[in-house]
């Protein structure tokens, strides 16, 4: 018992270091990646290839003034980045990162939790997220901040029925709800998920760019219109937990994504975290292709293009996968 | 119940997407905008009134800091007035070397505006590829007066020097570098789906309201007016040349976006009709006592000398009398009114903005809109707020 437990808490702190270190190095590599595809160089100045930059803007970021104005609801205000924050990690306890492997001679899995309803776990518990940028609308003094958490909330609503839909085909096919089964079944690369719902995929990658609140569905924090949205009257250690928040979101659905549709860890050759890294590598690189290439939707857009088209979009998709797996039996 | 179910939100004058200082307050019904008042005047200083205490070849750098992105134009427009206050015609070549500049003026404005209102609506790309293009237009500017922003090269009479001998081979190699990238810039919006959606139907005036609202430039043609005054009413020079007046079907901020794209490319074809065809000639106008007389001159003649001396020290003195003159800028008609009362100093001076008038439809292109549309609808206005407060 004594094992397990010393194993998983070792599992724990492991992640949640890779995590949020892949969090700050997220930053860096966005404003990078942007940089060059503006015809810019990003960040130069600190360490070789500016490495040491997330370490730069997070000790600026801890030493600013955390300025709390008058008119707000303390406690709220307060909750709301940890709110957001703590959800995102939570998914990862779920995602299966390596194959099984033994450490000092005891077998170790190589996922945190082997939850029979992770996909389910990972779901519930990233909607949740949304909570703290909803309060931290809410509870903020600025009429852009409300407008952004207002925002968020609709958001929110109109992509998560989407969002749940469009893997049910997967979950339908696979029979289970374990991530660590899903990827157990993709071991051939022709058994990848992608190939058998390739619009199952773009309706959960359409949808999770929307619920991470990614350009170009970035309305909750839309600069040009609502200065920082959500965020304007944050400042300090609480605005860099929103900040690590959003990265850790994108994370949490790059790596999900790399689970449900791309195989999780397997592949050849290399070891099997060095192949979910590059999977997910991929993802936000895509992530940050689409913030440099697309304009923002408008608000009633988004909630068009929610309802009208990716729900029963997912609908269909779903309905059809279910007649397959019906006839074959 | 009487109770206001209304939210009053005050946009501006600090906010990233005001193009300055302007302020709009808002009143809003949830995201659909109820009211909307611009509140102008936050950069206001004095512009046409300082330049009534100056000589006035020396009142010529204010107009450069009324629209700072269009300083050629309104070197122009002010010259121009000016000259026909004191009944100076001047050489061909200065004339055409003016309407090349102030083609480069256009697409300079065009390409910010285009980079700025793609950006309000999230293609945040696009300000930066928009600005690395109109840096082959500053380095021309550079090249001819030194300046890269405020050039005040277009002087009273003719140009401040000659233009630099690369000045052909410059322009040639800008407009073939930006016709090509013009096209990449279509690849990434015109036919981008959330673009049409951001843009089509959105802030839309009528040819009727446009008319009522005395609005000119893109905003009036984009409504399906065909009026522009290098062809209505031309100045220095420009029936010489063949170019199209683009316009709008629908007036609404597509419409004007695909008829600025135009306008660039329609500028190019005047620019290089002025490469071809450049004639010979002094760069500047010979005018004893008004003009400068040229910089070799004054080293080897003694009246060259006098009055290079008298029209620095004291200017020279405009007859009594009033003269509008109004050109096309990028942003639509801007006029000067210049009253001279026979000293070295104009007695009244009075700028007809563009921005200025084309910014009071405002409230009648976002009224009933959503909020994210104002932000449209004030990049599609292309305001500059320095020629709007003055």
């Amino acid at each position: 018992m004594l094992e397990v437990i010393i194993i998983s808490s070792i599992k724990v702190i492991v992640v949640v270091i890779a995590v949020l270190t892949a969090c700050a190095y997220a930053t860096l590599l966005e404003r990078k990646v942007l940089g060059h595809m503006q015809n810019r160089l990003g960040p130069t100045y600190a360490g070789p290839y500016a490495l040491l930059q997330p370490i730069a803007d997070g000790l600026k970021l801890i030493f600013k003034e955390d300025l709390v104005l008058n008119n707000i609801e303390k406690t709220t205000f307060t909750l709301a980045p940890i709110i957001a924050f703590v959800p995102a990690l939570l998914s990862f306890a779920v995602v299966p990162f390596a194959a099984d492997f033994e450490m000092f001679g005891y077998p170790v899995t190589g996922v945190i939790s082997d939850l029979n309803i992770g996909i389910l776990w990972v779901f519930a518990v990233t909607s949740l997220g949304i909570y703290g940028i909803v309060l931290a609308g809410w509870s903020s003094s600025s009429k852009y901040s409300l407008f952004g958490g207002l925002r968020s909330a609709a958001q929110m609503v109109s992509y998560e029925v989407a969002y749940g839909l469009s893997i049910i085909g997967v979950i339908l096919i696979a029979n289970t709800l374990s991530m660590r089964e899903l990827v157990d079944q993709q071991a051939n690369i022709w058994d990848w998920y992608i190939f058998k719902q390739p619009f199952g995929f773009l309706l959960f990658i359409t949808c999770a760019v929307a619920e991470t609140n990614r350009a170009p569905f970035d309305l909750p924090e839309a600069e040009s219109e609502l200065v920082a949205g959500y965020h304007t009257d944050y400042s300090s250690m609480k605005f860099s937990t929103f900040f690590i928040a959003e990265y850790a979101n994108m994370l949490t659905v790059a790596a999900v994504a790399t689970t449900i549709f791309f195989g999780g860890w397997q592949g050849p050759i290399l070891p099997p975290i060095i192949w979910f890294c590059i999977k997910v590598f991929i993802f936000m690189f895509c992530y940050i292709w689409l913030r440099a290439t697309f304009p923002r939707f408008r608000y009633d857009q988004l909630m068009n293009f929610g309802w009208k088209v990716l729900f029963p979009l997912a609908l269909l998709n779903t309905m059809i996968t279910a007649a397959f797996v019906m006839l074959k039996g | 119940m009487a109770e206001s179910r209304t939210l009053t939100l005050n946009m501006g004058p600090q906010h990233p997407s005001t193009h300055g200082v302007l302020r709009v307050l808002l009143e809003l019904d949830g995201e659909t905008v109820v009211k909307a008042k611009p509140v102008i005047g936050y950069l206001h200083t004095g512009i046409e009134k300082t330049m009534e205490s100056k000589l006035y070849y020396k009142a010529l750098p204010c107009t450069d800091r009324m629209d700072y992105l269009a300083p050629m134009s309104n070197n122009l427009g002010y010259c121009l007035a000016v000259e026909k206050l004191m009944d100076i015609e001047v050489p061909d070549k200065v004339k055409w070397a003016r309407v090349c500049l102030a083609e480069l003026t256009r697409v300079n404005s065009h390409l910010v505006w285009l980079g700025t209102h793609a950006l309000d609506l999230g293609a945040m790309s696009m300000l930066l590829y928009t600005f690395r293009e109109r840096e082959l237009i500053l380095d021309i500017y550079e090249a001819c007066g030194g300046q890269r922003m405020m050039t005040s090269y277009i002087r009273i009479g003719g140009l401040a020097h000659e233009l630099p001998k690369d000045f052909e081979q410059k322009v040639r190699n800008m407009i073939k570098i930006i016709r090509e990238r013009l096209f990449d810039y279509e690849k990434l919006l015109t036919n981008n789906p959330i673009f049409i959606g951001r843009t089509k139907g959105v802030a839309v005036i009528s040819a009727e309201d446009a008319m009522n609202y005395c609005l000119s430039g893109p905003m009036l043609r984009g409504s399906g007016i065909k009026h522009d005054l290098r062809k209505d009413n031309p100045y220095s020079g420009y029936e010489n040349f063949d170019f199209e007046v683009p316009i709008g079907k629908n007036g609404d901020a597509y419409d004007r976006y695909l008829l600025r794209l135009e306008e660039i490319r329609q500028s190019f074809r005047i620019c290089e009709q002025v490469l071809d065809g450049m004639p010979e000639g002094p760069y500047r106008a010979h005018v004893p006592g008004v003009v400068l007389p040229p910089k070799e001159d004054i080293l080897q003649k003694m009246e060259a000398m006098i009055f290079h001396f008298k029209i620095i020290t004291e200017g020279f003195k405009a007859p009594v009398g009033s003269v509008y003159q109004a050109i096309e800028s990028p942003k639509g008609e801007i006029g000067f009114f210049i009253t001279g009362d026979g000293t070295n100093k104009p007695r009244r001076v009075r700028v007809r903005p563009p921005a200025f008038v084309n910014l009071a439809c405002l409230p009648k292109l976002v009224e009933g809109c959503l909020f994210s549309d104002v932000v449209c609808a004030i990049g599609s206005i292309d305001i500059i707020l320095g020629e709007v407060d003055r």
